[in-house]
């Protein structure tokens, strides 16, 4: 109603709802792939091909980062955006700092819990994350990231280099999208990425999962209409399908290794490893092309957008950091759920839809809570990146 | 309206029947792994060539703490030594040893470098070489991890010994604190390449669990269940090592 009352100053163009949608989407994908041993992450892009929900959430961020936080620098300044996409990197870096308390929490249930002759082994492992006085410094500085706990450190990285990259994006986009894939491809050339503890690197390297955030950005700022003449292309289309049932075929070969015979030796020592650390370039154009056909057949315009049925994922889409973290609790406790008392399919379908449904219901009373709170708001306000539903 | 509820009723019941039925089967054979799990294309034609000419086989497992049982009788009920048990009894004319190196708390680079003095020590045919674990607690790059077993599964290859890999234990409690993943796939991806086979014990265990055959979750400090799984993974390797090897063994369970 407001929204519709009161025109913003300075748009471009309206909020487009695909993004939301699309993210609300690949939250719920990333939750039941987080749960071990769901039967139901079957059905999760991961298995058809090679990019998975991580790409979807990467770029859709990126994008609205740009539109949300593009419009405050071109209004307020370089550095009022930059200073609120920062308080942004922060809200993240406080959120990941509650999930590892949870993390925490669990591993201590567990050591305490777990006696077995069977697995000396892996209780000294527990032994070893047991050392709060080192892993919680190492947790703040975001060098020790327990398992499915990478996303988020990857994304306040990505925000905390924003500014500059929104800075130089407005200038000249060209410019910007080419510094963005030298320092992609200098990272390949150099191996470089950020150290983790106890030993190793980053899961998700930020020098070259930038790529992915710039070039939503890029998006979101004129490179998307620019892209249009060719993603309306009919040969854009048809390469596009045919590279994502080359993906497809090859996944099959990994779910069944008999089928293996059919990858000649040379197509598997070019392509693989396939490499989700440093954003492989097959996983690239495999989310480019799953991007370009669902832009191609999914119009901004698309009634369903605005149906009651589709209305779920896109307020989960809406509010995708309370969300992301409620699905890595989620998965904590539905893996808890079917270890304690019972972990076949009915109880793995069952804990699969109640997740989602409680992550639904969740964003639901985060979206009537804004709502209600910016209505007692003073309006003089520009609408915040919360606020106006562009969150990043 | 009635022929469908009592059509309802009926499939319902044809269904019951045949999940208990089928869980009946399951439960009847002890140690049971699917062939998709336990069976690949990638030969030890070492260890055939040593059956077959030299009557003997002498394997050398070298892996972490999940290749041992803690105790005094630890050794003598883990799965190495079940395993030169059930294959002593499938192949009776050959002598059939196996000893195993243990290197507690060692990520696979640290275990390559022993490699070669592994083998210059023992000559072993084959080496079981379970590793995994411990590199995906302190982290190491995948990347990384898949290169070093590469490598140590070359310089294997070079000493003439034929290698299988022996991937992490599975463990529901742990599953989502330690990531295993990226290892498993690092394992799975030298196998393919440089054509050794895998025994995918993690894969195996799980389906053990989700079988009902053991109970991996239950906190327990009685050794039965550790003891049956090792004596399960025994025989099971043995079914590997001879189905890879193409050797001509008698049927039949081993004794305990």
């Amino acid at each position: 109603m407001e929204a519709v009352v009161k025109p913003p100053v300075v748009t471009s163009t309206e909020r487009d709802l695909r993004l939301d949608l699309f993210r609300g989407l690949a939250l719920w994908l990333i939750f039941l792939d987080h749960v071990p041993n769901n039967i139901v992450s079957w059905l999760t892009i991961r298995n058809y091909g090679f990019s998975d929900a991580t790409e979807i959430f990467i770029f859709i961020s990126g994008y609205t980062a740009a539109f949300v936080y593009g419009r405050a620098m071109i209004q307020r300044g370089f550095i009022v955006s930059g200073a609120r996409i920062l308080k942004r990197a922060w809200q993240i870096y406080v959120a990941h700092v509650f999930l590892f308390a949870i993390y925490i929490a669990e591993i201590a249930y567990v050591a305490a819990s777990f006696d077995n002759p069977l697995y000396v082994e892996e209780m000294n492992a527990l032994k070893f994350l047991q050392t709060p006085d080192v892993t919680i410094i190492e947790a703040l500085l975001l060098k020790f990231k327990p398992a499915n706990m990478d996303v988020l450190p990857l994304y306040i990285v990505l925000l905390g280099m924003f500014p500059v990259a929104l800075w130089l994006l407005i200038r000249n986009a060209a410019l910007a999208l080419a510094v963005s894939v030298v320092l992609y491809a200098l990272t390949w050339e150099y191996g470089w990425n950020i150290p983790s503890y106890p030993s190793g690197h980053w899961v998700f390297n930020p020098f070259a999962w930038q790529l992915l955030f710039v070039f939503g950005a890029w998006c979101a700022l004129g490179g998307a209409a620019r892209l249009a003449p060719a993603l309306r292309s009919p040969v854009t289309v048809w390469l596009a399908i045919a590279y994502l049932v080359f993906a497809f075929g090859v996944t099959l070969t990994w779910h069944l290794p008999r089928l293996g015979f059919l990858i000649p030796r040379w197509l598997g020592e070019w392509m693989y490893p396939i490499d989700k650390t440093n954003l492989d370039v097959l996983r690239f154009a495999h989310f480019l092309a799953l991007a370009a056909l669902t832009v191609r057949f999914v119009p901004r315009d698309w009634p369903m957008l605005q149906s009651r049925w589709l209305r779920p994922a896109v307020i989960c889409g809406q509010h995708s950091l309370e969300i992301f973290c409620l699905g890595v609790f989620l998965a904590f406790a539905a893996h808890f759920v079917m270890n304690e008392l019972f972990g076949g399919l009915h109880m793995q379908v069952l804990l699969s839809i109640a997740g989602i449904l409680i992550m639904i219901a969740a964003a639901t009373l985060i979206s009537w809570y804004k709502r209600m709170e910016s209505r007692g708001a003073p309006p003089k306000r520009p609408p915040d990146a919360d606020l106006a539903g562009g969150e990043v | 309206m009635k022929i469908w509820t009592a059509l309802g009723r009926a499939v319902l019941l044809a269904v019951i029947v045949c999940c208990t039925a089928e869980a009946n089967a399951q439960s009847a054979e002890v140690c049971a792994v699917p062939g998709y799990l336990l069976f690949g294309d990638s030969p030890l034609d070492r260890v055939n060539a040593a059956v077959t000419k030299e009557k003997t086989l002498k394997i050398l497992v070298l892996g972490g703490t999940s290749s041992v049982l803690p105790g005094p009788e630890g050794e003598r009920f883990s799965y190495p030594a079940r395993l030169q048990v059930a294959l002593a009894a499938r192949l009776p004319d050959v002598h059939v040893t196996v000893s195993t190196k243990l290197m507690q708390r060692k990520t696979a680079a640290e275990m390559t470098d022993t490699i070669e003095k592994q083998i210059v020590d023992e000559k072993p045919t084959l080496m079981l070489w379970q590793t995994g674990t411990y590199d995906a607690v302190r982290g190491t790059d995948p990347e990384d991890f898949r290169a070093t077993v590469a490598d140590g599964v070359e310089s294997l290859h070079t000493a003439g010994t034929d290698v299988v890999l022996v991937n992490m234990q599975y463990s529901p409690r742990t599953d989502s604190i330690v990531a295993l993943g990226a290892y498993a796939d690092g394992l799975r991806w030298v196998a393919r390449e440089l054509e050794v086979p895998v025994f995918d014990r993690h894969a195996i265990m799980r389906h053990w669990y989700e079988a009902g055959q053991f109970d991996l979750y239950a906190p327990t400090k009685d050794m039965k269940v550790a003891r049956d799984v090792h004596d399960c993974l025994g025989r099971a390797l043995s079914d590997l090592i001879i189905d890879a090897a193409h050797l001509e063994a008698r049927e039949g369970n081993a004794p305990k």
